[in-house]
């Protein structure tokens, strides 16, 4: 630590800091534009000046100069306000200054800035400079004309995305940051780009001329895409999400969220469910709750116990599951499953089925090995934080993959290839990677659901669990042992106990005449060709899919947005989102619609609202009573374990297209858009 | 003024053999063996005693820049490179070391690479120096093949290998931390300071960086010893060094001469005086075109060198003086300086970027006199602005020379713009455009 004086206030930073941060923690605020907190420092916008006692050049960029034991730090005086001033005045003489038009107005840096900084008017009377505006694909709009060169989007595709898209060209005034051919942004975190630039220079695209922030009101939130569990902050107006934006929190998504996330909000409005609908005659036809109800009550009674079963999908929140299966146990039927594509998972130990070493302990791995997952795809914020840790520069850390790679992983890996049988080898010892695992300290091990789906996933994960033992990756003070999950719900229906319990049908078993009633909980997923056509359908859910149209009642529900509901992320981590905006129609929440249907059936409740819900919820499973902290279990070892063989096909990607993976994305025109320029390039081409 | 016994460039003028064979003869690679013996602490001594001045422009100890650079080789290798970027307008020293005095160079790179413990030298030669870039090459092959460099070095022990990388044609390449990451095959662009190239310079490894002709002199240090150095010149202004006159003079040229002389002896002595006299002069640049011009009053009066400069409100920088006799409009000479200084700028940061064009578009209007009175003044303010806040030291090198051109020649600048004012119907102070015709108010 170092002793740092600031305006007189001593203040306390590890080593290494710069003169900002000691700057911060004295409570100072420091104007900047380049530095952001979690990108590598470039100190080229010259505006966090500050002075230091002493010093040979006494004015110095805060953001890059070191602190020193004992150094005296002046934040404000003649001389700084002089330079943090021409400087505001140099960066706004070619700025365009067409805030009314901007859709950065009022949460532009350089706007709040110049209040403090700038001039009531300029003493620039010549040309200013033109930037040809540069194609950045659907997501991004660009106004170059605004950018300031402070490199932060360079920055932010290099080290953090991964896939160094940006880059500056030509020098001096005429330096231009650009893509460098027209070509749409290929990294999954993109929309980052957005909330990184200071000024209007990257906008959203899908959004531009929408609203102005000061309109909106914000509404915490969990990102339901991914089973990461990115914190998101969701910005309505009047009863519409006008924008997602994450929200910082170091131990989840440091401040990333996917495009996936940010830009699938159009979906929120488009082919919704505003209304509950009844098979008549063939035909579906509009009808009230209180008749729905009756019906679907009535409908539950005249059939036998265990020939009702549910699926839940990947979209739902605890709250609907817990009473779901509250509901279908307490009619006497034990075929509840939330696992739509049948994957494999031991769920003896919670240790077993989450992500052990948490998203923040990638940061202490020393090796990772990761079978039959591709993390850009499943969970790209994880990925940033893999790659964060792989550039970190203290130590080494080696990366290998088994199983199918549709796409550069933004690091270097050893690719050791798809067989399955890779991890007999590595159980073995024949492979040179597992000497690494071996040596390293903390070794990982991310299973992913590429490995889980398949006939033979019970072999996969007991060997792979067997393996994750013998290289020393499970331990008192460590947990190396992580499946990733790419399902927002999957985690909380498995700590719920949403499957099947003793004689329970799983999915395939339902779908293939197990049931004659099938209650559908958001189940977009599920291959329904099979299901018999005497099977009476529940498909409670918000957009209309392929279920829907089959489904024989539909009880229309409310999105992510629209409820407040808890989700459990891959890590096992509980967290709360609230309601932002009022679902359309007479959509309703999934749980009080349960509950209705409940209470016509006389099934005893030991809950009424939310609150007691959530209170139940805690009862079923301890680990909802605490939110947004990780507490898991040590997985253990499984006992016979690492028996039976391998199938012979290579492990595969899990997801085919990143952008359309859930029922909101693919009512998203935006994600359609985006899907057909990364899938079909030869569509950008025309354009 | 330098007897001939103290020159150290004997082959300046390319009258002599430039290869091995000629330079041995005029005493290169004499007993580099046994400087090499001294040990590094001795030379770093010597050069430290002799006062050798870096010669690039800033004139920082070149001996005390060797001695940062860690003692004892740790994990990382230690590198020398060396500054051949010589791209200042009416600088051209280093390239007449180049073309005549090529094994000056490699001797003087093994010796410093000894002095701070690398084995590998670089040399960043401007792109532009196309055939210097190949005479020195031979040199270096000559020196591989007669064992002077590569491993054990003149039997010494030491093993060194010296590279020539070529640059590209960028200005900024010569600032030091710029030219290391162009080294490294990035962008030009000058790093952050700290921390500085003797704790993390090329690949992040402990680097000294020095002008070519701070290293080409140091073997002449090295061998008639620090007490000769320092017995030429003034005290903190040692030594003979490589001068260049260009402009307005009679007879420009390259030439080495002893620090401390007066700038009107220089100019009479070695450019053959002042085009159509002394009082002809108008104005001296006096080192590399980015350092504040002198005007005739001054020039009389100021010895040429780095403290004497300094007092003058100037600088010695690369000591390639520019002469400019009455003919020259000032405004327009100091404008193209503006439009080097804009087109050179890398565009990193804010100051330089936004502010060389600002600048040059000033310039631009007052070489025509289509300005205010009151933008004088404020041309003044916003260079002192630049020369403040800029990461390197390229935002001086725009402010500087439109300063000293406010400073001395700012009645020069009010008449241009009164003339042009009056040209268009009038000496009142509404800005008037520069194309309008005035006949149809």
């Amino acid at each position: 630590m170092a002793k740092v004086i600031v305006d007189g206030i001593p203040v306390e930073v590890p080593n290494g800091s710069s003169v900002l941060q000691a700057c911060e923690a004295a409570g100072k605020e420091i104007p900047r534009f380049c530095y952001h907190d979690k990108l590598s420092v470039a100190g080229n916008c010259r505006m966090c000046m500050v002075e230091i006692t002493g010093a040979r050049k006494p004015l110095v960029s805060s953001c890059s100069h070191p602190v020193m034991e004992g150094m005296h730090v002046t934040t404000d005086s003649e001389t700084i306000r002089t330079a943090r001033r021409s400087t505001m005045e140099l960066l706004l003489i070619n700025h365009p200054l067409d805030c009314p038009i901007c859709d950065q107005g009022g949460e532009c840096d350089l706007q709040d800035q110049a209040v403090g900084y700038g001039r009531d008017c300029s003493r620039y009377t010549d040309e200013k400079r033109a930037v040809v505006d540069k194609y950045m694909g659907p997501l991004i709009r660009t106004v170059m004309t605004r950018c300031i060169q402070c490199t932060r989007c360079i920055r932010f595709t290099n080290e953090i995305a991964g896939t160094a898209e940006l880059g500056g060209i030509y020098r001096g005034t005429s330096l231009e940051i650009t893509p460098f051919i027209e070509q749409s942004l290929v990294s999954e975190l993109s929309g980052n780009l957005i909330d990184v630039c200071p000024v209007g220079a990257l906008t959203s695209k899908p959004t531009a001329f929408h609203y102005r922030s000061w309109e909106l009101k914000n509404t915490d939130s969990i990102d339901v895409v991914d089973a990461v569990g990115t914190n998101i902050m969701l910005q309505i107006r009047g009863n519409e999400v006008m924008r997602v934006l994450p929200r910082k929190n170091d131990d989840v998504n440091e401040e990333w969220l996917s495009d996936k996330g940010r830009f699938s909000l159009d979906g929120l409005k488009r082919r919704r469910l505003d209304r509950p609908w009844i098979k008549k005659n063939g035909k579906l036809v509009e009808a009230s709750w209180t008749e729905t109800i009756q019906y679907v009550a009535d409908k539950l009674k005249t059939v036998a116990a265990d020939r009702i079963g549910a699926i839940a999908g990947d979209l739902c929140d605890a709250e609907s599951m817990l009473a779901l299966k509250h509901l279908v146990n307490g009619l006497g039927s034990a075929n509840t499953d939330c696992r739509q594509d049948n994957a494999y998972y031991d769920i003896s130990e919670r240790g077993n089925y989450v992500f052990n070493s948490s998203i923040a302990g990638i940061e202490d791995a020393d090796a990772l090995l990761v079978i039959g997952s591709f993390p850009r795809q499943e969970a790209p914020v994880l990925n940033a934080r893999i790659r964060k840790r792989w550039l970190s520069l203290t130590e080494q850390f080696p990366i290998a993959y088994i199983g199918e790679l549709p796409d550069d992983p933004t690091y270097k890996i050893d690719h050791l290839g798809e067989s399955p049988e890779l991890i007999n080898e590595l159980l073995a010892g024949n492979h040179a990677f597992v000497d690494i695992l071996k040596n390293a300290k903390r070794p990982m091990i991310i299973l992913g659901h590429g490995a889980l789906i398949r006939p033979d996933s019970k072999v996969i994960f007991e060997k792979t669990m067997a393996l994750a033992n013998a290289i020393g990756a499970v331990s008192e003070d460590w947990n190396g042992f992580n499946i990733l999950h790419h399902a927002a719900s999957r985690v909380a229906g498995l700590d719920l106990g949403f499957i099947p319990q003793g004689q329970g049908k799983d999915v395939a078993a339902m779908i293939n005449g197990g049931v004659d009633v099938l209650w559908m909980l958001g189940a977009d997923e599920v291959d329904i060709s099979t299901l018999s056509p005497e099977c009476f359908v529940i498909y409670q859910g918000h957009h209309g899919e392929r279920a829907a149209s089959r489904a024989d009642v539909i009880l229309p529900g409310a999105t992510y947005t629209e409820k407040s509901g808890t989700y459990v992320n891959t890590e096992g981590r509980v967290q709360r989102s609230f309601r932002a905006i009022c679902p359309p129609g007479e959509a309703k929440e999934e749980w009080s619609v349960i509950c209705s249907i409940g209470q016509a059936l006389a099934v005893e409740q030991p809950y009424q609202n939310l609150e007691t819900l959530r209170q139940y919820m805690t009862e079923v499973n301890p680990v909802f009573a605490q939110c947004g902290l990780v507490k898991n279990s040590v997985a253990v070892s499984v006992g016979d374990g690492a028996q039976g063989n391998f199938e012979k096909q290579p492990l595969t990607a899990v997801i085919s297209d990143y952008f359309l993976t859930n029922s909101i994305s693919r009512a998203s025109l935006t994600m359609n858009e985006c899907s057909k320029l990364r899938y079909a390039p030869s569509a950008e081409a025309a354009e | 003024m330098l007897s001939d016994k103290d020159r150290i460039y004997l082959n300046l003028h390319g009258q002599d053999d430039w290869k091995l064979a000629g330079a041995r003869r005029r005493g290169d690679w004499d007993n580099t063996k046994d400087i090499l013996a001294l040990g590094r602490e001795t030379v770093i001594k010597t050069v430290i005693d002799s006062g050798l001045r870096g010669r690039g422009g800033a004139g920082f100890s070149t001996g005390l820049k060797w001695s940062f650079m860690p003692k004892n080789e740790g994990p990382l290798p230690h590198y020398l490179v060396i500054n051949g970027d010589e791209s200042e307008p009416g600088t051209c020293k280093d390239r007449e070391v180049m073309r005549h005095e090529p094994h000056k160079i490699v001797e003087g790179a093994l010796l410093a690479s000894f002095a701070i413990g690398a084995h590998t030298a670089y040399i960043y030669i401007r792109g532009e120096y196309y055939n210097e870039a190949n005479r020195l090459q031979v040199a270096i092959d000559e020196a591989y093949e007669a064992g002077l460099i590569g491993k054990n070095a003149c039997g010494s022990g030491w093993d060194f290998d010296f590279y020539i990388h070529r640059g590209a044609g960028a200005y900024i390449c010569g600032e030091e931390t710029a030219q290391l990451e162009s080294l490294e095959g990035k962008k030009g662009q000058p790093r952050l300071k700290p921390p500085f190239p003797a704790g993390k310079g090329l690949y992040g490894c402990p680097t000294t960086i020095n002008n070519v002709e701070s290293i080409s002199v140091t073997p002449t240090i090295l061998r008639r010893g620090s007490a000769w150095f320092a017995g030429i010149g003034r005290p903190n202004n040692t030594g003979p060094k490589l001068m260049a006159i260009s402009g307005h003079v009679n007879t420009p040229c390259v030439f080495e001469e002893a620090l401390g002389l007066p700038i009107k002896d220089v100019i009479e002595k070695h450019g053959g005086g002042v085009r159509g006299g002394w009082d002809n002069l108008l104005a001296v640049i006096p080192g590399g075109t980015s350092m504040p011009m002198l005007n005739k009053e001054t020039c009389e009066s100021t010895l040429f060198d780095f403290d004497g400069l300094r007092d003058a409100g100037s600088g010695l920088g690369t000591a390639c003086m520019v002469v400019m006799d009455k003919s020259t409009d000032i405004i327009r000479a100091v404008t193209l300086l503006s439009k080097f200084y804009k087109h050179e700028s890398c565009g990193q940061c804010t100051p330089c970027r936004e502010g060389s064009i600002w600048v040059l578009k000033v310039m631009q209007r007052m070489t025509e006199g289509r300005a205010e009175i009151e933008e004088i003044d404020m041309l003044m303010d916003v260079t002192k602005n630049i020369e403040n806040t800029t990461i390197c030291a390229m935002g001086m090198s725009v402010a500087w020379p439109v300063q000293a051109l406010i400073r001395n020649f700012r009645p020069v600048m009010e008449q241009r713009i009164m003339d042009y004012k009056k040209s268009r119907g009038g000496a009142s102070q509404i800005q008037v455009p520069g194309d309008a015709a005035i006949g149809s108010f």
